[in-house]
């Protein structure tokens, strides 16, 4: 087990050393200059002000200098926001993009094994039809239309919900609900077949056999069991709902990083989105590390197969 | 119950004549794989639906923009926001197609005899007087045009890589692995993003942006089939035939997994038209005048209160079409993976 994760870490440093370099050379790459009016400027004031900032540096010594700084966890300062710290501009949105991702994943899984568990109790019946279609619907459609549809259907048409903005519960359910739409489809879908097959297996009858009660053997027996293999599809699906989270912060205009990281794209503002850019990284890898190691710490089959073959 | 005698006397048998001839035939007609493959689609409805629905909207991606006598990229600002408006359904007032459009007190109002226009948009016209009609098909076109080229692209990376690795194993295949490991880690919407940004937005860098990453699924699949059929007698029978490694590889293993090959393709087209639709809303979409569904339901956005129709149909055709790929998928999958076979 320690090998296996000394082996995840390790790749985990060599995929950020690339994602960082990725990024630094490829903004590199990018025509043109972060200053407004650069080219009114005379050839002596270019220089002062690419001075300034170590921009005349070789490319390599830049590079050194951007890699040293971001081990210390300075991510440079943005070139539209008043030269605010990109740190700090990152920071001050990361609570309502959590809460949102918190909540989706929150509503996202708890909905989604309901589902997924009652449509396998009630197999081929209207339930299980109907949970099936959920998830197909859901797991098909973008969040970004649901988003739209329901903007449109629920706040401006029936004018139930807030339209936009982030002020208060009542403004976080229609985001909520449009990025929880995935994690919910997965984890009906997964959940349900699961549910069947712990349910056909030998210790269920056991346990039927001996007496239990119908809510005994699905909720204490069955539902445990199956939850087990349930836990590999949380990494994938907070990875979707970093990547949903986006375009939902800017549909609903909630001040979290997605919404900081199009507005950069926007305005090229390039420390600003090389900054958010390696964030997102970071958060990918680090939340399917901990996904994969959480996983073989529950199931001890993956654990084995897992540190040789993987 | 009646009483009747039923005697069974020994002459009323008579054995049967065996024919050795036809002891080993075969009574049902053989199926090839395509066939049989087929057969198991066939039952799925949904899967079956999905197609017939897919055909019609690629067809109509194609003549859709030829049957309004209207270009998708000619403005005609007089016409502007006009709600759509079809021939003889206009008078079906449950149907959206009236040319009506409501105002901010909840009044309706008929915008084409208000506005005196004497035209027929059938889903309306955008901000700039261009007809929506034209301009979703052609985003369509575009939309499927993307996701098909990268889906091929990834097929034909993601097969080659796969298929050398595996069938070349040893070192060559480690080190091959140790990449699409490093690749895999690396988020891909980090890196389409970073490669709109370099390329600048456009449908051939839109393409490029999704290959980079989307391979790697692909090449593992080959590769793990290629291992599991490495050690098969008909690959042994064609090397002791002479066969070339490349005539192996392409000619004896590859078909053999087409299968795989094409469940894979059909899970990664959905895939390029989400993030198509995706870069559109972060604003590395494709330029105007281009259109593509992620783009048309983005400008709807903009003028959702006041126009929601501009909105809603792109985001419905998009909707549309990725269930029908998701359930044609799912319907290959469970047909075509020798898994499921009975």
């Amino acid at each position: 087990m320690v090998k296996y994760i000394l082996k995840r870490v390790g790749y985990m440093i060599i995929t950020l050393f690339i994602v960082t370099s990725l990024t630094f050379f490829l903004m590199k790459l990018i025509p043109g200059s972060p200053f407004n009016n650069f080219e009114k400027l005379s050839e002596v004031q270019r220089n002062i002000l690419l001075d300034k900032y170590g921009l005349n540096d070789p490319l390599p010594v830049q590079y050194l200098n951007y890699m040293v700084s971001l081990v210390k966890g300075d991510l440079g300062v943005s070139f539209q926001f008043d030269n605010t710290p990109v740190t700090e501009l990152i920071a001050n949105r990361l609570g309502p993009s959590a809460q949102l991702g918190f909540q989706a994943m929150v509503v996202g899984s708890i909905l989604g094994i309901l589902l997924g568990v009652v449509a396998a109790l009630r197999q081929n019946t209207w339930i299980d039809y109907g949970s099936t279609f959920i998830a197909v619907v859901g797991k098909s459609i973008p969040s970004f239309i649901f988003a739209g549809l329901m903007q449109y259907y629920i706040s401006v048409k029936l004018g139930w919900l807030p339209v936009m903005l982030w002020k208060g519960p009542e403004y976080t359910i229609l985001p909520t609900i449009a990025l929880a739409m995935f994690p919910i489809s997965i984890a009906a879908r997964f959940m349900r077949t699961e549910m069947v097959e712990v349910l056909g297996s030998d210790f269920i009858t056991l346990a039927r056999a001996k007496g239990a009660s119908r809510w005994q053997i699905s909720f204490k027996h069955a539902l445990r069991n199956a939850l087990i293999p349930v836990v590999t599809v949380l990494g994938p699906l907070a990875v979707s709902l970093m990547t949903g989270s986006l375009v939902i912060e800017q549909i609903f205009g909630i001040p979290g990083i997605g919404e900081q990281f199009v507005k950069s794209i926007n305005m090229n503002d390039y420390p600003v989105i090389m900054g958010t850019n390696i964030l997102f990284a970071v958060l990918f890898i680090v939340v399917i590390l901990i996904v994969d190691i959480l996983y073989g710490i529950i199931d001890p089959r993956i654990r084995i197969s897992g540190g040789k073959s993987k | 119950m009646s009483n009747k005698d039923i005697t069974i006397s020994k002459d009323m048998f008579a054995p049967v004549h065996i024919d050795p001839s036809k002891s080993e035939r075969i009574a049902k007609p053989s199926l090839n794989f395509w066939q049989d493959s087929w057969l198991r689609v066939r039952k799925n409805k949904g899967a079956v639906v999905s197609m017939i629905i897919l055909v019609i909207m690629i067809i109509m991606a194609f003549v859709g923009p030829m049957i309004t006598p209207y270009d998708y990229d000619t403005q005609n600002t007089k016409h502007n926001n006009l709600p759509p408006r079809i021939q003889g359904l206009e008078d079906v007032h449950w149907l959206p197609f009236d040319g009506t459009l409501s105002r901010r007190d909840g009044t309706k109002y008929n915008a084409y005899e208000v506005r005196k226009v004497d035209a027929y948009y059938w889903f309306g016209t955008d901000n700039l007087g261009r007809d929506q009609f034209a301009r979703v098909w052609k985003g369509t076109q575009v939309s499927l045009f993307i996701a098909f080229m990268a889906a091929l692209i990834d097929m034909a990376i993601g097969v080659a890589y796969g298929a050398i690795s595996g069938y070349l194993g040893g070192r060559i295949d480690s080190v091959m692995q140790r990449i699409i490991e490093v690749i895999v880690g690396i988020p891909n919407l980090i890196v389409v993003v970073l490669m709109i940004l370099v390329l600048k937005p456009g449908i051939i860098p839109i393409i490029i942006a999704l290959t980079i990453t989307g391979w790697t699924s692909m090449a593992r699949v080959v590769r793990a089939q290629v291992l599991k059929f490495k050690g098969q007698e008909f690959v042994l029978a064609a090397k002791t035939l002479g066969a070339s490694n490349s005539s192996i590889i392409f000619k004896h293993m590859i078909p053999n997994m087409f299968g795989v090959i094409i469940i894979n393709t059909m899970f990664s087209i959905p895939n390029a038209i989400f993030f198509e639709a995706f870069l559109s809303f972060i604003g590395l979409g494709l330029q105007e005048p281009h259109a593509s569904l992620g783009t048309l339901v983005n400008a709807g956005f903009k003028s959702m209160i006041a126009f929601p129709y501009q909105m809603i149909i792109p985001s419905i055709m998009i909707a549309i079409i990725m269930v029908c790929f998701n359930l044609v998928a799912d319907g290959l999958r469970d047909a075509l993976d020798p898994k499921m076979r009975d």
